[in-house]
């Protein structure tokens, strides 16, 4: 079993030091950067497919990020990833989610695999689209949300979480699946933009289709009232604050 | 007259998707800010419970008929139809509520339509001719603004950040016809299986009482139901919670669970860990039970009480009981 995974270098939200560039980029040279959390279930997934793999296999990493990023990818490797292919080019800086699944998808072309594993979704300001996408540009069969994932005589079924429960989905691999919870030597390659073949326009942010123009903080809420009182006290305390605000 | 604003409508087993009434009430507004048609579209097997329900929204609501998506995950079964339709249409701009399915159709449609996405938008207003987005980004310590370089795109629209209106009349769902221009690869649906608990969702309850690790485990919930029912509420809960397999993974509230505004939110043993906090940061009160006098939810409670859960929570219970009877 050939699984690639794609993780994502993001801001490290554990540090808080997330910001925006003057061009409204994320700033990635100002926080410490950590693969995406989504994407370690989506490898922790995946490093127990290949284990539970009759014949073995192998797990690759596929980033698109910046050339500092292996330092962010040693820790994935050292959770049992055998490799990782970076695809990391200047021109690639501010590209938008479409761009980076056109790129993506180029670098899969690439890559032989049965399974592609994403996360559900990015902690960077991620909508959850890119893998979709990739999934429309190379004809992959696309199973998302999957909460158990279980490949049997080349085709993968996957458990996809719903809003009320959960559907059993299948289909032929090779294929992608984006991961959830519940799913449970090395070298890394670099490789410019000139290396891929991309499908449409130039990536980076000069083709970007969509652009931040402003922000703000926003609003807080009041200060809290703190509580310390036995129990008794503390219970009428927290109905009078509910009748208080209209709440019962 | 200039491309005009589609509401992509997700039907699902009973009808219309909650979301798509709230996207629908958003993009009337946006239609009157900038005199654009807004134009309902709803794709699947039998489209017409969905669509009948999107044009009390909308005054006119395409239903496209999608045989394949019967047995099929719904996304990659209809994309390729929504695409043809989009391509022979030419609206300006789609919006599609930020669910599961919303996800992976907006990521589908981008990719076969080569239009740019702004994701997650809490508020949109139209301003110098487009659509301006905003977005809270990074936990909610920013809301930024962003808007497209061209005159099309695709939001994705949070769940709860509108409140649905249906509009005065009724409008007309037509039925059409399109063949996909793109099959995607088929995805076939094995089984359907429902966990629901029967109360109110989480995604509509008023009032939210929810479990966290601190709770200890699957017996523990039966405090956290307690309350709720006392307060007439749903039952929520932390990923932590879910993880550990003490309730199903459709009551999970946060960053990979829903998104709740509910006017109480009430928090027992949980931390309020940033990847929680996104999902209820804007319910109208917070208020925290946890034992640990520095739990970051102290930081953003309106009120937080120090001390055991096992011991205050049926106290809340029993005094709201006695209040009432
Ligand atoms: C990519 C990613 C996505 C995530 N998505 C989500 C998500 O969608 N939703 C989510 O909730 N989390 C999510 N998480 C997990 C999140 O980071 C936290 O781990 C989780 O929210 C913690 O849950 P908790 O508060 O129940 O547990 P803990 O952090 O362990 O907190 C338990 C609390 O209970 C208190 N406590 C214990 N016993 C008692 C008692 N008897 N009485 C009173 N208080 C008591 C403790 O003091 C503690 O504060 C995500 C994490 C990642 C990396
Ligand atoms: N630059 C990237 N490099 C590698 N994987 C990515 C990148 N961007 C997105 N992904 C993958 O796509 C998923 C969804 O990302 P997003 O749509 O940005 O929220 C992530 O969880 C990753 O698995």
């Amino acid at each position: 079993m050939r699984i690639v995974v794609l993780t994502k270098p993001v801001p490290d939200p554990a540090a808080g030091q997330e910001r925006l560039t003057a061009e409204g980029r994320v700033d990635r040279a100002g926080s410490p950067a950590v693969v995406n959390g989504n994407d370690e279930y989506a490898l922790e997934a995946a490093l127990k497919l290949v284990e539970a793999s009759p014949d073995g296999g192998e797990v690759t990493l596929l980033a698109m990020a910046p050339s500092n990023a292996p330092e962010t990818l040693r820790k994935a490797l050292a959770m049992g990833a055998h490799r990782g292919v970076l695809v990391t080019d200047p021109a690639l800086e501010g590209s938008d989610t479409l761009s980076t699944a056109r790129v993506l998808a180029a670098a899969l072309r690439e890559m032989e695999y049965d399974l592609v594993l994403a996360g559900a979704d990015t902690s960077d300001g991620g909508g959850g689209v890119v893998a979709a996408g990739i999934a429309a540009i190379l004809g992959l069969p696309y199973l998302s949300y999957a909460a158990r994932i279980e490949p049997a005589e080349g085709r993968v079924r996957v458990r996809r979480l719903s809003a009320t429960g959960f559907d059993v989905i299948e289909a032929p691999m090779p294929a992608l699946v984006v991961a959830t919870q519940g799913a449970r030597s090395k070298e890394i390659t670099t490789r410019a933009l000139s290396d891929l073949d991309v499908d449409g326009a130039t990536p980076g942010g000069a083709a970007a289709t969509a652009k931040v123009t402003g922000s703000r903080k926003p609003e807080q809420r009041g200060a809290t009232k703190v509580v310390r009182v036995p129990a008794p006290e503390a219970a009428k305390a927290v109905v009078d604050f509910l009748a208080q605000r209209r709440i019962i | 007259m200039a491309g005009a604003l589609w509401v992509v409508g997700e039907a699902t087993s009973e009808g219309l998707a909650r979301v798509s009434t709230e996207v629908a009430t958003l993009a009337r507004g946006l239609g009157e800010a900038s005199k654009r048609d807004v134009v309902g579209v709803v794709a699947a097997a039998d489209p017409s419970t969905a669509a009948e329900e999107l044009a009390r929204y909308i005054p006119r609501v395409l239903a496209i008929a999608a045989p394949e998506a019967a047995d099929r995950s719904a996304a990659p079964a209809i994309a390729g139809r929504l695409a043809a339709l989009v391509e022979r249409e030419a609206p300006g701009h789609l919006l599609i509520g930020a669910t599961p399915d919303g996800r992976d159709l907006t990521g589908f449609l981008s990719a076969l339509l080569g239009w740019g996405v702004l994701v997650n938008a809490g508020s949109v207003e139209w301003t110098d001719g487009r659509p301006a987005v905003e977005q809270s980004v990074f936990g909610g310590k920013l809301l930024t603004t962003s808007t497209f370089t061209d005159d099309h795109g695709i939001i994705t629209v949070r769940p709860n950040s509108t409140t649905a209106e249906p509009a005065s009349s009724p409008g007309k769902v037509e039925p059409v016809d399109v063949a996909p221009s793109v099959e995607l690869p088929a995805v076939t649906l094995v089984e359907h299986v429902d966990e629901s608990s029967g109360t109110v969702p989480i995604e509509e309850a008023r009032v939210i009482v929810a479990g966290g690790r601190g709770v200890g485990g699957p017996d523990g919930f039966s405090v956290v139901e307690e309350l709720a029912a006392a307060l007439g509420g749903s039952v929520g809960a932390t990923r932590a919670a879910v993880d550990a397999g003490w309730i199903p993974f459709a009551q999970q509230i946060g960053q990979t669970g829903k998104i709740v505004k509910p006017d109480l939110y009430l928090a027992l043993g949980i931390s309020g860990a940033i990847q929680h906090k996104v999902g209820m940061q804007t319910a109208g009160t917070i208020v925290a039970v946890n034992r640990d006098p520095d739990a970051p939810i102290g930081e953003f409670a309106d009120l937080f009480v120090v001390g055991d859960l096992f011991e205050i929570a049926p106290a809340i219970a029993a005094e709201l009981r006695s209040r009432s009877g």
